[in-house]
């Protein structure tokens, strides 16, 4: 098919085209990136050290970053396999609604969601007295970055989960527990082997987002210094003080995360699509036999 | 292991899918169930292998009730109809899995496994994955795999309705082989009437959630208990007729059927197998119907007659012994006459 165009068009289309791309690839990605990198390397290497590292501010933030993101991955792999499992493989009342409200966080706004959260565990929110009273703090302190970019994420695993396992069907779990295999068992050794890509792929995604999440963290976190500012945030107030060097370097250690997730990325999603068609054809041979 | 369900009934929503259905398998034997989809059958496999609870009644083994016991705990094997082997498992793992998890000795499962593939005759391919098999060995892996942890009852869900005729064919002799060896209680589902009578031993036809007769396939194809079971047995003439004074009457053609006395008229199927109508080439007095032969074609030991009466629109299959066609020396388009040898009448309350 491809080929039969190439030869089709004639060449000044071809290259008009493949200039255009080029263009606009150079322009919004290629050249934003690596002035990332110069402006982060601009005073020499020893000083992009010493900004990232020697400023205990910034190596909190990307302490806080290394912490905060993996956890809220943690909690999305559970709740995504544990969704994923009931929406797959039951039908219950409120199963539609269940689908549409794993949505919800990619149509409402970060910062709503963040403002929610102030809603729920502020001093006047509806749980702030109470959280208080029992010395539990949510707002401005590490868990509240947790639960922020947790609830950001949230659709991540689920939705790479959910189309996976319908195709794959139940029969192979009732087949195991029909050998004697006990729930456990019928996990580790049936449904988590045939959705592993899956979920690493959704996984990487997740956590691609989570250590890139701004705007519900920055309502949260109080933007303490040293205390609750992530990368992200940190690269923001870095700008905002005119330390420019500082505010790149940060910038090109989140951007040198988000390259090396995108190498995982293109590995892992082979393999997942692999997965899905092999799951799909199985199905379809089940359905036509 | 003897196998019975007492009085189950089974609702998904506001449909019933098994209606207070009672069923006894004995030890050792080979049972199908047997009905059109949506009967109930599969739901019924599923209820004692314990994948699906019934909403009352109860399974027993044996004397034992395992109503509210586990799948796990039921030692059954089950072959499921898509065989649902682990896809990311070689076939000797897929073998090993039920052993692995009664946490068998690594030189008992080889041992074991490698016994079962050598009863199949594929030790060579111990190392494949499912999806290198072809239809028919992935069946056998399936049943080997169902067989491994020594289960007191085999439960098969259309175990060949996923294979092209000629493996099919060459499977179900081969079950009834393999059943004969191990004697391991069994019961299969199928929607073909022929796989039933060919392998089962005792054949429970379904329809809509009931039972509507158990017996050996001999039992069940000589006195089927009603239209329904005639009908789904397939292969038989439906006439119309009108029953009255101890008559059956279709058109000319009278028959005998002293069970219906009464001088009102009342409509009624009169059903007649292929081999149970005969042709004449002249009228026998009233009691025949006029036809003409439409198609001829040998079938072995036997000549299939289609025969078409003009006057009321109707194909009837005869079946004739080859001698006796030699005799009447048939043609298509030679008019004949047509009477029953032997009928069986159902007053409906029963409909398609």
């Amino acid at each position: 098919m491809s080929i039969r165009r190439t030869r089709q068009d004639p060449w000044y289309v071809r290259w008009l085209l493949t200039v255009l791309a080029l263009v606009v690839l150079i322009v919004l990605v290629v050249v934003p990136l690596i002035s990332v990198f110069f402006e982060a390397l601009s005073g020499g290497i020893r000083a992009y050290w010493a900004n990232l590292f020697e400023d205990p501010d910034t190596r909190h933030s990307i302490l806080l970053t290394l912490a905060v993101a993996p956890t809220a991955v943690a909690c999305n792999l559970l709740f995504g396999l544990a969704a994923a499992w009931c929406i797959a493989r039951f039908q219950f009342p409120g199963r539609t609604l269940l689908i549409t409200l794993i949505d919800t966080p990619f149509s409402v706004s970060p910062v709503v969601a963040g403002l929610l959260f102030v809603l729920l565990f502020g001093q006047q929110g509806y749980l702030g007295s109470w959280l208080r009273d029992h010395g539990i703090k949510v707002l401005f302190s590490p868990p509240g970055l947790v639960l922020a970019t947790t609830f950001v994420t949230l659709p991540f695993v689920a939705r790479e989960l959910i189309p996976l396992m319908e195709a794959i069907g139940p029969d192979e779990e009732l087949a195991a527990i029909s050998l004697g295999a006990n729930a456990w068992q019928v996990f580790w050794r049936v449904t988590l082997p045939n959705i592993r890509w899956g979920l690493l792929y959704g996984v990487i995604l997740c956590n691609a987002r989570a250590m890139g999440e701004f705007g519900a963290v920055s309502v949260v976190s109080g933007h303490i210094t040293g205390q609750t500012d992530t990368m992200p945030l940190r690269v923001e107030k870095a700008f905002q003080e005119f330390n420019l060097p500082g505010s790149f370097a940060v910038a090109s250690v989140l951007t040198l995360l988000a390259v090396g997730t995108l190498l995982l990325k293109v590995i892992v999603e082979h393999k997942a699509r692999q997965q899905m068609e092999e799951a799909k054809r199985l199905a379809r041979e089940a359905g036509t036999e | 292991m003897s196998i019975s369900v007492r009085q189950i009934t089974k609702r998904f929503g506001s449909f019933l899918a098994l209606d207070n259905v009672s069923l006894e398998a004995e030890t050792g034997s080979l049972l199908a169930l047997l009905g059109p989809s949506g009967c109930g059958k599969t739901t019924l496999l599923r209820i004692i292998a314990g994948l699906e609870m019934p909403d009352s009644g109860s399974v027993h083994h044996l004397d034992d009730e395992v109503t509210h016991r586990r799948a796990r705990e039921r030692n059954v094997g089950f072959v499921f109809q898509h065989f649902a082997l682990f896809r990311h498992m070689t076939v000797f793992e897929n073998v090993a899995f039920g052993l692995r998890v009664r946490h068998w000795s690594e030189d008992r499962i080889r041992q074991r496994v490698h016994d079962l593939l050598h009863l199949v005759r594929m030790e060579e391919i111990g190392w494949k994955y499912p999806s290198q098999l072809s239809g028919g060995q992935r069946q056998r892996v399936a049943l080997i795999r169902a067989l491994a942890p020594e289960p007191s009852v085999l439960l098969l869900d259309e175990p060949f309705s996923a294979l092209d005729r000629k493996v099919r064919l060459e499977l179900r002799g081969w079950l009834r082989r393999f059943h004969e060896e191990l004697g391991v209680t069994s019961i299969f589902v199928t929607h073909d009437q022929e796989e039933a009578f060919d392998v089962a031993d005792k054949v429970v036809i379904m329809n809509r959630g009931r039972i509507e007769q158990a017996g050996t396939p001999l039992e069940v194809f000589e006195h089927p208990a009603n239209a329904f079971v005639l009908d789904f047995l397939g292969n038989v003439n439906v006439l119309n007729v009108r029953l009255q004074n101890g008559k059956a009457k279709l058109g000319e053609m009278e028959m005998d059927y002293p069970n219906y006395p009464h001088p009102e008229t009342r409509d009624a199927a009169v059903y007649v197998r292929p081999h149970e109508l005969r042709l004449d080439r002249f009228n026998r007095g009233g009691s025949s119907l006029e036809a003409k032969v439409v198609h001829v074609t040998p079938a072995g030991s036997v000549m299939k007659v289609r025969v078409r009466s003009d006057e009321f629109g109707l194909l009837l299959n005869v079946d004739l012994a080859t001698s006796e066609f030699a005799e009447l020396g048939l043609q298509p388009g030679d008019r004949v006459y047509v009477s029953p040898r032997q009928m069986r009448v159902f007053v409906p309350d029963y409909s398609i």
